[in-house]
């Protein structure tokens, strides 16, 4: 332990900014952070035992007691579970003698939940070790069980790899693209280094103005105009500047930077090189999370290779004075880590809570330096604008939304996959596409947005209307509207950082509610407290996950009236419907060993 | 210093130096913003919520966001008291409040909160009752982080005043919860003099000092006599000169 502790921490020269590396790098190899290494840990960099403690309790992919040689983590998100997911997690139990959640006797396996892999396109899906596998059935399972049991390593798992770069030597994943429609911009085939040249031969000014014509928005969910943002941070006066390209997606439903990842990612490193040229920046940092951490190798050489042609580096791209170097920075599974002042909390070594603003991270983000975070398929857009211009970009979408818009689809439709389309295109359109016709409810930039019912399928799909982050999960009449809900609520409950009160206590009131109206114990009056405490919640939390976290329930109340009004009765007998007589009678029926004459109807049978 | 700019609080004009927060501008100008996570003397963390307010129809934290000239700030509405009311219960709701018996009783800062709002009944909420051990491995110090309400107040003031960080937040969401650094109190350096383990630190009762149990009769409690508000309790009155 001892010697695996110190190396880790010398790798990153005992820097507790590195903190987040230096526990991924001991997690890997002792499989566990136990209370001993964390107090050798912290005295070496010297900060406290607990202060370790908070960053291990924090993230999901460490643990403080050893876990098993092979780690099992099956994806437990609403479209896996509706793809069968629950049989799945049966068949590994069995298989492998463990219930989820536990490690085998011979510490040789670990089986265990998170929340969202990423693969909702091809679902059910586990992570084994760094290992993804996808559409997985009862007999996959077996099979995948035997062969680990057999000594057969993770990655070796694959029968065949999926199409395109999933099939290049450093990634072999059996994960597919799944590409129904590439459009003009980003998915049909683009030019290598096209924009970084042309940018490089313009004035950042320049640069900028371009963007503004363009009309680009970031394309992480919140929409706000690239342009804007750069300009803050070049203006910002610093001796340092910072890139981020956000790669964290978290959001149920989101696979699309999946894609681009591997299959744009040049486009991507060459956005993030135009932004840091820009904004006059010298540190670039890509944020993968950890469930795709099968495809860091692959990004790491891209890197490397653009290091050696002198696109990376000192004087990069031949500008005389322009360094800028880029390095990954792994997650460890945390949604909120997607949230751009938490991923600098994570960059930083700390737990991924969002920090207080102002300042924004534009004036002060990763280590006090201005930084710029944006989405992947943000800045693969702006390679692309560079290269063809901000006119034809804007060419594309609507007034507010320009360009096209990579959508995740997911659920009851027949092609799931990730489709290329201009912004403002409506959900009806979408869903002939993706061939869905027993579409009941569309829920649109995954759990935080908004569940739409049939007669909205109208609505477009841009800023002026319903806003997305790309997440399009598509659910037919069989589908249970509030368990869906509840499971919404769940993923929040679980994910939530927890530093304000309104979304670390309120989302679980929210979610307990939800389960007693399941149950059908609930009146009308209680849609009033649903609503009340939903407003408190999104007003008075600090970050954009409480601030969206209600919508859930407040959208399905707006949008699925009925699904609410079919459980919720007057009951007539007088009593609170919350207040459930039968099991409050049990225990003394139990120790009378006879029925209640009042309550129980059938007395007379007793 | 001199004043620089001015801006309004409930149509009371309030003036304020640049940097100043809503809060420490009110603060100055003696007008009272709830408050439970803040605390004279330690940086604002923004966590509770309770101070919450509306600057030019933005809600926002008091303690962390800073004034703005000419802006108009909302904080005794009806709207923004129901706020505090919901926050103010779900912390009684997080955590095991049973005041009678509790050393804090009267000296609270949450039950006089409580008090403040109007909520003396049972509330809406379910009891999410928690069951973590109670830490007396100290011969001086009792930690029952089983009425904590998150505030970081003892975090930060280990931290920052005392600079030994013996507290820290571990978990996450609800699980979230104040640890040691140790497995229990006793191994760590912390001592009855720091400022982390000052009454006015933790604004309830989790951090105790032996012997000094219950030390106030009632009617001589802290919040007897008068409710919470500017200067009344443990470290009110921050920013004043
Ligand atoms: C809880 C939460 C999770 C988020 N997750 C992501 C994410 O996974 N990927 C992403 O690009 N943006 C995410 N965002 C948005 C980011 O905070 C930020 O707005 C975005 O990275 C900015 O990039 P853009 O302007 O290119 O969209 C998230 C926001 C919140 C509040
Ligand atoms: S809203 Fe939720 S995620 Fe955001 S800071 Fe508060 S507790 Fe953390
Ligand atoms: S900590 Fe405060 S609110 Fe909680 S029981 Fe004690 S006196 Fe009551
Ligand atoms: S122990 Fe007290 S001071 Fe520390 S966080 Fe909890 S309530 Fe605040
Ligand atoms: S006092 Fe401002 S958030 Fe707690």
């Amino acid at each position: 332990m001892k010697n695996s502790v110190i190396s880790a921490c010398r790798r990153y020269a005992d820097d507790r900014t590195r903190l987040m590396d230096i526990l991924l790098d001991i997690q890997r190899e002792l499989k566990g952070i136990e209370p001993a290494a964390m107090d050798r840990i912290a005295g070496r960099l010297g900060i406290t035992r607990v202060e370790v403690e908070g960053m291990v309790s924090f993230y999901t992919f460490f643990s403080n007691r050893i876990k098993g040689d092979i780690v099992i983590r099956l994806c437990s998100d609403i479209i896996d579970r509706h793809a069968g997911g629950g049989e799945i997690a049966k068949c590994f139990s069995e298989a492998l003698g463990i219930a989820v959640g536990e490690t085998t006797a011979d510490g040789r396996f670990s089986l265990e939940y998170i929340p969202f892999l990423g693969m909702s396109d091809q679902a059910p899906s586990a992570m084994i070790d760094e290992t993804i596998v996808t559409c997985l059935t009862a007999e996959k399972v077996r099979l995948i069980c035997s062969r680990l049991q057999a000594g057969v390593a993770p990655r070796e798992l694959a029968a065949h790899t999926g199409d395109g770069n999933n099939g290049h030597p450093l990634i072999r994943s059996e994960v597919v693209n799944n590409i129904r429609c590439a459009g003009d911009v980003l998915l049909c085939p683009v030019p290598d280094n096209a924009g970084l040249m042309r940018a490089l031969q313009r004035r950042p000014r320049e640069i900028l103005e371009e963007l503004e014509e363009s009309g680009l928005t970031g394309r992480g969910g919140a929409g706000f105009p690239t342009s804007r943002k750069w300009r803050v941070a070049a203006d910002t006066g610093a001796e340092r500047r910072c890139i981020i390209c956000n790669a964290d997606e978290g959001e149920p439903g989101t696979f699309k930077d999946r894609v681009l990842l591997t299959e744009r990612a040049g486009l991507m490193i060459e956005g993030m090189t135009i932004a840091a040229y820009t904004v006059g920046s010298d540190t670039g940092i890509i944020y993968l999370r950890a469930e795709y951490a099968y495809l860091r190798s692959y990004l790491e050489s891209l890197l490397r290779a653009r290091r050696e042609q002198g696109l990376l580096g000192k004087d990069a791209g031949g500008k005389r004075g322009f360094n800028f170097d880029i390095r990954i920075q792994m997650g460890a599974g945390a949604y909120i880590c997607g949230e751009e002042s938490a991923l600098i909390s994570s960059c930083e070594g700390l737990r991924g809570e969002p920090k207080n603003r102002p300042p924004f991270p534009v004036e002060s983000g990763y280590l006090g330096y201005p930084t710029v975070v944006d989405n992947v398929e943000t800045f693969c857009c702006v390679a692309r604008i560079m290269d063809r211009g901000g006119a034809w970009f804007g060419g594309f979408g609507t007034g507010k939304s320009t360009g096209t818009k990579l959508f995740s689809v997911s659920g009851d439709c027949t092609r799931p996959g990730v489709y290329e389309l201009p912004f403002g295109i409506s959900v009806r359109e979408l869903l002939d596409l993706v061939d869905a016709p027993e579409a009941a409810a569309v829920q649109v930039g995954g759990p935080s947005g908004e569940m739409i019912n049939e007669s909205q399928f109208g609505r477009r799909l841009c800023l002026e209307d319903l806003a997305t982050g790309g997440s399009v999960m598509v659910f037919s009449r069989r589908r249970n509207i509030l368990e869906i809900v509840d499971y919404f609520l769940g993923f929040f409950v679980e994910e939530s950082c927890g530093y304000c009160t309104p979304c670390r206590v309120g989302n679980v009131f929210l979610k307990k509610r939800i389960e007693k109206i399941r149950k059908g114990l609930c009146e009308l009056e209680d849609l009033d407290y649903l609503r009340e405490l939903g407003k408190t919640i999104a007003m008075t939390s600090r970050c954009g996950l409480g601030h969206t976290s209600p919508n859930p329930v407040l959208s399905t109340i707006r949008n699925f009236p009925l699904v609410y009004a079919a459980l919720l009765k007057e009951r007539g007998d007088g009593l609170q419907a919350s207040f459930d007589i039968q099991s409050a009678l049990e225990e003394s029926r139990r120790l009378a060993k006879r029925r209640s004459m009042i309550y129980d109807p059938n007395y007379d049978e007793g | 210093m001199s004043k620089q700019f001015k801006f309004e609080i409930d149509g009371i004009e309030i003036e304020a130096r640049h940097g100043q927060s809503i809060m420490q501008a009110a603060d100055d100008a003696g007008v009272y913003i709830p408050r439970l996570c803040d605390v004279e003397g330690l940086e604002p963390q923004g966590s509770c919520r309770v101070c919450v307010v509306k600057q030019n129809g933005r809600v926002v934290s008091a303690c962390t966001q800073p004034a703005i000239e000419g802006s108009k700030v909302e904080n005794e509405t009806e709207e923004i008291l129901g706020y505090r009311r919901d926050l103010v219960r779900m912390l009684y709701h997080e955590g095991n409040h049973l005041c009678p018996i509790c050393e804090a009783s009267g000296r609270c800062e949450l039950q006089a909160m409580g008090y403040r709002l109007g909520i003396t009944q049972a509330t809406k909420y379910p009891y999410l009752q928690p069951v973590r051990p109670v830490d007396a491995s100290h011969p001086d110090i009792v930690l029952d982080t089983n009425r904590c309400i998150l505030c970081g107040r003892c975090i930060r003031a280990s931290r920052d005043i005392d600079k030994k960080h013996v507290f820290e937040y571990v978990g996450r969401g609800i699980h979230k919860r104040v640890g040691v650094n140790g497995n229990k109190l006793a191994d760590t350096n912390v001592e009855l003099k720091d400022r982390a383990i000052d009454l006015a630190t933790c604004p309830v009762g989790c951090i105790i000092q032996k012997g000094r149990g219950f030390f106030a009769p009632i009617g001589e409690r802290q919040f007897d006599k008068k409710p919470i508000t500017l200067g009344v309790g443990p470290g009110k009155g921050r920013g004043k000169p």
